[in-house]
């Protein structure tokens, strides 16, 4: 098995991926921190190496909007947004999603305006968590070119067709450089059959596409949708696990448990922050600390048996949340103590940060370990907490 | 008149008896739909030079050559009146529906 090794930014892998999975068609509308996908896919197509159809679209709008009839005449498609340009294909998405069109699109994660800024958190994805599409995110650069091969599979597997959304942090991940391995592409070829859907628009079998729905059929549809979604969880949990059989990289299907198997207490974490709490949590280790991580790779759906599983027997969970709902917690948070309701004794605190592109350190992770593991339940004043916080609040 | 004939909706019993999304084989026409109609178009066949503009305009695609002259299908129609508006000879007039 020889694989090109690369050094590339996350962006960049995006693209490679992209290639490899052979879309039919590309629309996409640069914005920054994603600026580079549509870049570097630009160059493919003009020096050859990438045969699609790639639209200049005037915005996400038409974007997600031309991507959608192309998959409704049976091509693969694939594009790319981030924070606002999200926000503004909002509509499309749902759209998408219960026209059972399996694009699959990389996100950028990037704060939402205002204050305006083109830094990193997560509540551009965060706050379309109910707009049908399954969500990844990923770790490195290296696990952001196989999802966005993956995703293909996942969404494109007719117990499931529904779009996939492949996110990445926002320069953490998309503008640094890594060494990554490429898979070939008859390897690729071989994993990712044709795209085949029952919705096709055809001279010769005339369809009616995205009709309306009375009150008496409308749920029945919307029904259809979550089983699909529910579907997922075995095709991503499969597909995985063939993907590592073939490229030698298995990711842990719907979460990642990392030295958890005698922790006291667990950090929850979505994205690029897990490669900083291994780090931490290996140190913890060596300093005789029972601590280990969860890394949540998907959010939609949902792994709440597999997050059960993970936490096993420890009692305290920390969930880091680059992401506030407002009046309420993380909403990342939310969706854990929703799964883990059940769990007898354990004690569950969010940690808020990271937002607009604020670093969360190493030493802030250790804070929250820390606090996990020494803070008694009566102490806390709120479970929510804003760490490093640049000044004094009123907490 | 290349309408599908109206043929009767059956009701799914299983959720699988449904589409994968909403989107279904062309051609299927469940119900009839005329209903909201005040006025009727009624054509005058004497008058009726047989030009084929009230085909062209209206909106419903319901006016049809009938025995080479045009005639209308009131299952469909909406009662616009459109065609009356655009006929050159006056040969369509707007006739309140009874009841």
């Amino acid at each position: 098995m020889s694989q090109e090794k690369i050094f590339v930014s996350g962006d960049e892998a995006v693209a490679y991926g992209a290639r490899l999975a052979r879309p039919h068609v590309v629309a996409a509308y640069p914005i920054t921190p994603q600026t580079v996908v549509v870049e570097r896919i630009s160059e493919m197509v003009e020096d050859g190496s990438f045969a699609t159809d790639f639209m200049h679209v005037e915005s996400e709008h038409s974007a997600i909007s031309a991507v959608m009839g192309a998959s409704s005449v049976g091509a693969r498609t694939f594009t790319a947004t981030s924070s606002q340009g999200l926000a503004y294909m909002a509509e499309g998405l749902h759209y998408a999603s219960g026209g059972r069109f399996p694009i699959v699109m990389m996100n950028a994660n990037r704060s939402l305006a205002l204050p305006w800024s083109i830094f990193g958190d997560l509540r551009d994805s965060l706050s379309l968590l109910d707009s049908g599409w399954i969500q990844v995110y990923v770790e490195n650069a290296q696990e952001a070119l196989d999802m966005t091969i993956q995703a293909y599979k996942i969404a494109e597997h007719q117990k499931v067709l529904t779009p996939f959304m492949v996110n990445l942090d926002g320069f953490i991940l998309t503008h640094t450089y890594e060494e990554i391995m490429v898979p070939e592409q008859q390897k690729v070829d071989e994993f990712l059959p044709d795209f085949k859907t029952p919705n096709k628009m055809s001279p010769e079998e005339p369809k009616n596409l995205g009709f309306s729905t009375s009150p008496a059929d409308n749920m029945e549809f919307k029904y259809q949708q979550h089983q699909a979604m529910l579907n997922s969880f075995k095709i991503i949990e499969e597909t995985d696990k063939d993907f590592g059989n073939i490229f030698g990289r298995y990711y842990g299907g719907l979460l990642e448990g990392y030295r958890t198997d005698d922790a006291e207490a667990i950090l929850v974490t979505v994205g690029s922050v897990t490669g900083t709490t291994r780090v931490v949590v290996d140190k913890l280790r060596k300093e005789g600390k029972k601590v280990g991580l969860i890394k949540l790779r998907y959010l939609r759906p949902f792994p709440k048996k597999e997050l059960i599983e993970a936490i096993g027997q420890t009692t305290r969970v920390g969930v880091l949340d680059k992401d506030i709902s407002f009046g309420y917690e993380g909403t990342i948070f939310t969706n854990v103590r929703s799964a883990i309701s059940e769990m007898q004794n354990v004690e569950s605190v969010n940690y808020v940060g990271g937002m607009g592109g604020r670093d969360i350190s190493k030493s802030d992770i250790e804070f929250m370990f820390t606090d996990l593991l020494e803070t008694s339940p009566a102490e806390r004043k709120s479970n929510v907490q804003f760490i490093n916080m640049g000044v004094e609040t009123y907490e | 008149m290349n309408r599908p004939k109206v043929t009767t909706y059956k009701r799914p019993k299983h959720i699988d008896d449904y589409p994968t999304g909403p989107a279904y084989q062309a051609g299927h026409l469940p119900e009839k739909n005329a209903g909201w109609r005040t006025f009727k178009p009624v054509i005058d066949k004497d008058k009726c030079v047989n030009c084929l503009i009230c085909y062209l305009v209206c909106p419903d695609g319901v006016i049809f050559k009938s025995e080479n002259k045009v005639d209308i299908d009131y299952d469909f129609c909406k009662g616009c009146g459109v065609c009356a508006n655009e006929c050159n000879v006056d040969a369509i007039k707007m006739e309140k529906e009874e009841k």
